[in-house]
């Protein structure tokens, strides 16, 4: 099937298999391999990514479904000039990914999460990002680097990222 | 409270609250304290990741990113039973489907005498079956095809005519003389016994428990488990045929090894060492699974050679959870004697090891049950008897040393299980007998009865501050308020003793390979470096620790330091990363060769400031003059000079290995206490608060420690409250799928707090001791000790883990609490 798909800004007419999932879809087809996958029952979130600025678990949805609609992956994310996006940076300033696997996964969530609440509580942020699995931090540096981007975002000051120890 | 910061660099103001913290510290004496400045970030400082920046942009590099030109794609067929006979396998179809090239049975393989492969426990593994499955999801053929979706087409259209068999699933009815043998490919095999291990002194220990006040005995089941990484195992096999290399891109988390490996199973078909290159790329966690060879990554070697494309096989998550290695899977017998006062006398454990269908576990040649024998735990007591016998099953086999040096997550569950369960039959508080029986600080080293030499340690610090912080007393009284009441809280504490960092030559080897591991740092004319390693980080922070390490001896700031690992052709030989050996040894090896270069460094600025070696003094970053610091020559100079401007006689340039051959394990320990509230109307437990304290030696970067303790932590309460794998009576696995094998999410995963004393190792070069997997070990015990103490007032004195809010309910009725 012909579609046309916009990812990361730049337009792709491709023609694909019906049942050709997103993800394969953008790693194999596109070569962004900064999406991953690591499930087959849609559970773990590595492979999030923004459909029309929703976060989705591409694997869930077929390369078909996202004709004529938009796709941002963790390629995009950076700015043109090389600047982080606030995510990007408080995942790196609070130790909030080990592996790497999981991060692109948990960006592009975050991403929605703090758009529909710029504010979060550490409960609000938790259950946001329960679709997704880390095996590696225990996600307290995770929910720091969401509250870290999020006050980032919002223009006041943020937390140390210091660790903080007992 | 940040006291443990690195404060060397700011002078405190004398103000009350800075008064306090000096007081603290000195009382303490276990700060981190930075030798370096913040611009060299030597040991001690929170220095931010250098490999976050291609994690954070998408641009990490792992092994299903790899597209090689004509690269084939490769599924398998698993078996549906767990035990069979194969009648048939008929791949008419599957060859017939679009893009299949080949598919590849046990028999193809048998031709070139590849259909079975050795394990690391010198047991033997079927690669592809020629006649019998012996477990479910088992590999059976599989399919090469040029697309990932053909292949799966492939697999699917294989049809395979099995004839079941009854299979045994249960360790004790296996050891059982009656039930059917089932590794029949093993000649002479009249049983299922795969091993025999004991170590102490029986005779002793039996009379001391004849004899004692108190003895107390416990069944115990730690459950099979899966590390469960979110990156599954793969590889991309690439073998030229004109030039008979083959270069093995894989998930591994021991490269070199796997090399040599390869070469002992490949060579008779001409594949020798020094035409095999295995690259480890970055890798999406590890945890001990990545450690294995599974007969995936073999059968796409064979197909690659034989074919002479480039072959990719990416197992599925369901594929992971239900085929590759487990862990644990222990059922032990536990015993502990001692005095009515709260004198721990002896211990007494057996131990049932389920291992499958095969011993795949990953432990050093000389320990079939791993350092299980630490489980005396961290305990002033003379005597103590262990033994454990192996045997297999039709489950899937292992295991691996998940997050875990290999079985001490077992031996502290049992201790530390017994310890509190001594402590109740007594009635006394298991904090104070913990404080009553602990080695001494004066006491180390401390030879254990198992025959372990302790290296320091001083766990009436640690406990005391975890209990500080969590003001032990004032949870007490609220405990017994509540208990009047009729409400269900408990505190559970677990102070564990670890046994990482393996090992000294003397007892350990894989294969025969000595444990040792290596560091090769060559500094650049303009004093910047790269430095390699024999290890392979899955997300551990090498690239920055190992930096810091150099950085701290060399002075050379840590972000001029460029880490690589995982490729066998440019690192030096080493055992890899897994068992929280990586500082312990690969650390080490860093520091050794680092300090051979401080010392060339030293004759060159001696050379070039006309001085006596003996009339230099060092700080981080320069040799200066004694009494004239102005007469001084940075690193970067001397770096320089040792390819321009060297004296005679010396070897130009500035480069140094080390191989480091540890003298003894390092003993990392910790103190951790769970707070737990339970719904008694449905069993449901929440973890209220949990501290954690750290004693991991010196510290290199806090917050990569700090990181480590929040995930393994996690990785704790996951078989503690969530995680097993079930398998039913036919050997059915239950939940080998991510939506019913239960990963804890952020839900699930408590707000750690973490903390740390400090006892340098006294024989590791910068005193440091391994962190990774002490929060793995340390935790289930002191959440399942804390639900028991919540339970123990209706005389429950044990569940096995998970403790799930069922469990709880089930054994509170069986009590009779619902029956009012």
């Amino acid at each position: 099937m012909e579609i046309t798909v916009s990812v990361n800004g730049t337009e792709h007419k491709l023609d694909v298999e019906p049942r050709l999932l997103l993800v394969h879809l953008i790693r194999e087809n596109l070569n962004l391999t900064g999406t991953h996958i690591g499930c087959d029952t849609s559970s773990c979130g590595a492979c999030t990514i923004l459909l029309d600025g929703k976060s989705v678990k591409s694997c869930t949805i077929l390369a078909v479904q996202a004709n004529g609609k938009s796709v941002s992956t963790i390629e995009g994310v950076v700015a043109a000039d090389g600047t982080l996006h606030p995510l990007q940076e408080g995942f790196k300033e609070n130790h909030g990914l080990h592996c790497g696997f999981c991060t692109p996964g948990m960006i592009m969530r975050s991403i929605e999460l703090l758009e529909n609440n710029p504010n979060p509580t550490e409960d609000e942020i938790r259950w946001g990002i329960s679709g997704n699995l880390c095996r590696c931090t225990g996600y307290n540096n995770i929910v720091k680097a969401i509250e870290y981007a999020s006050a980032k975002m919002r223009g006041v000051e943020t937390a140390s990222t210091e660790p903080q120890f007992v | 409270m940040p006291v443990q910061k690195c404060v060397a660099l700011k002078p405190l103001q004398p103000n009350l609250s800075s008064f306090k913290l000096i007081y603290q510290l000195i009382q303490s004496n276990h700060m981190i304290q930075c030798k370096t400045s913040k611009a060299i970030s030597g040991m001690g400082h929170s220095m931010k990741r250098k490999e976050d920046a291609r994690f954070i942009q998408g641009k990490g590099h792992y092994v299903d990113d790899i597209k090689l030109d004509g690269m084939l794609y490769m599924d398998i067929t698993r078996s549906p039973y767990a035990y069979a006979k194969i009648k048939s396998i008929d791949i008419s179809e599957a060859m017939k489907v679009p893009g299949v090239v080949a598919v590849i049975t046990g028999k193809d393989l048998e031709k070139y005498n590849l259909h079975w492969m050795p394990t690391i426990m010198s047991d033997t593994q079927m690669v592809l079956p020629t006649d019998t499955v012996m477990y479910q999801s088992q590999e059976v053929a599989a399919v090469i095809a040029t697309s990932r979706y053909a292949a799966r087409d492939g697999r699917e259209a294989v049809k395979v005519d099995y004839e079941p068999m009854q299979a045994i699933v249960d360790p004790f009815k296996s050891m059982d003389p009656a039930s059917p043998v089932l590794r029949t490919d093993k000649p002479g095999k009249k049983d299922n016994h795969i091993w025999h291990w004991e170590v102490g002194d029986k005779a002793k220990t039996e009379k001391v428990f004849a004899e004692a006040d108190v003895v107390v005995k416990e069944q115990m089941h730690i459950p099979r488990i899966h590390v469960s990484s979110i990156e599954t195992c793969g590889c991309v096999a690439d073998y030229d045929k004109v030039n008979n290399h083959l270069t093995m891109y894989m998930t591994t988390q021991a490269p070199h090894v796997i090399r040599t490996v390869i070469a002992l199973v490949a060579g008779h078909v001409g594949l020798t060492e020094e035409k095999i290159r295995v690259i480890s790329p970055d890798i999406g966690g590890g945890f001990g699974g990545k450690v294995p060879v599974y007969p995936g990554y073999v059968i796409a070697i064979a197909v690659s050679f034989l074919v002479g494309k480039p072959v990719k096989w990416i197992e599925d998550r369901s594929e992971n959870l239900q085929a590759d290695s487990f862990a644990r899977d222990y059922h032990i017998t536990a015993e502990m004697a001692g005095t009515k006062e709260g004198k721990i006398l002896a211990t007494r454990f057996k131990v049932l090891a389920d291992h499958g269908y095969t011993d795949a576990a990953a432990n050093p040649s000389k320990f079939p049950a791993g350092m299980f024998s630490i489980a005396t735990g961290s305990y002033n007591y003379g005597t103590a008897f262990m033994e454990a016998d192996a045997v297999y099953t039709n489950k899937p086999p292992g295991g691996v040393a998940y997050r875990c040096s290999f079985r001490v997550t077992e031996a502290v569950h049992a201790i530390e299980r017994m310890t509190d369960r001594y402590a109740l039959e007594i009635g006394k508080d298991p904090a104070q007998l913990r404080m009553d029986n602990f080695i001494k600080k004066e006491e180390f080293p401390w030879h254990s009865p198992t025959g372990w030499t302790y290296d320091s340690g001083d766990y009436h610090a640690g406990l005391q501050k975890a209990m500080d912080v969590v003001d032990y007393p004032a949870l007490r009284k609220e405990q017994a308020e509540k208990r009047a009441k009729g409400e269900l809280m408990g505190i559970g504490i677990a102070t564990f003793t670890e046994v990482v960092g393996a090992g000294p030559s003397k007892d350990f080897d894989i294969l025969g390979i000595k444990m040792f591991d290596s560091a090769e740092i060559r500094v650049h004319p303009t004093g910047k470096a790269i430095a390699r390693f024999g290890t392979k980080s899955q997300g551990q922070g090498h690239e920055t620790t190992y930096a810091q390490i150099i950085a701290e001896v060399l002075g050379i700031p840590a972000e001029n330091i460029q880490v690589e690992e995982g490729d066998t052709d440019t690192a030096p030989y080493g055992l890899g990363t897994y068992a929280s050996r990586s500082t312990p040894t690969a650390g080490a090896a860093a520091a050794v060769a680092a300090r051979k270069l401080r010392d060339k460094a030293k004759k060159i600025a001696a050379y070039l400031l006309e001085v006596s070696e003996d009339d230099l003094e060092w700080e981080p970053g320069k040799f200066f003059v004694k009494g004239a610091p102005e007469k001084a020559k940075t690193i970067q100079e001397l770096v320089f000079a040792a390819y321009t401007n060297f004296p005679q006689g010396m070897e130009a340039g500035f480069e140094a290995t080390h191989y480091y051959d540890p003298p003894n394990l390092t003993f990392p320990s910790g103190a951790y206490i769970c707070v737990v509230d339970i719904d008694k109307e449905t069993g449901g437990i929440h973890v209220r608060r949990f501290v954690a304290i750290d004693d991991c030696g010196h510290i290199i970067n806090p917050m990569i420690v700090q990181g480590q303790v929040h995930g393994g932590l996690t990785q704790g309460i996951a078989p503690a409250m969530y995680e097993e794998l079930i398998y039913d009576e036919a050997g059915n696995i239950l939940n080998g799928t991510l939506m019913d094998y239960l990963v804890p999410t952020a839900i699930e995963s408590p707000k750690w707090e973490t903390g740390h004393i400090v006892t340098p190792s006294p024989h590791h070069p910068i005193g440091a001791k391994g962190v990774g997997e002490s929060p793995t070990v340390g935790s289930p015990p002191s959440i399942a000790n804390a639900i028991i103490d919540a339970l123990s007032p209706y005389g429950i004195t044990h569940l096995d883990i998970p403790i799930t809010p069922f469990k709880v309910w089930k054994a509170l009725k069986e009590k009779g609490v619902y029956d009012k």
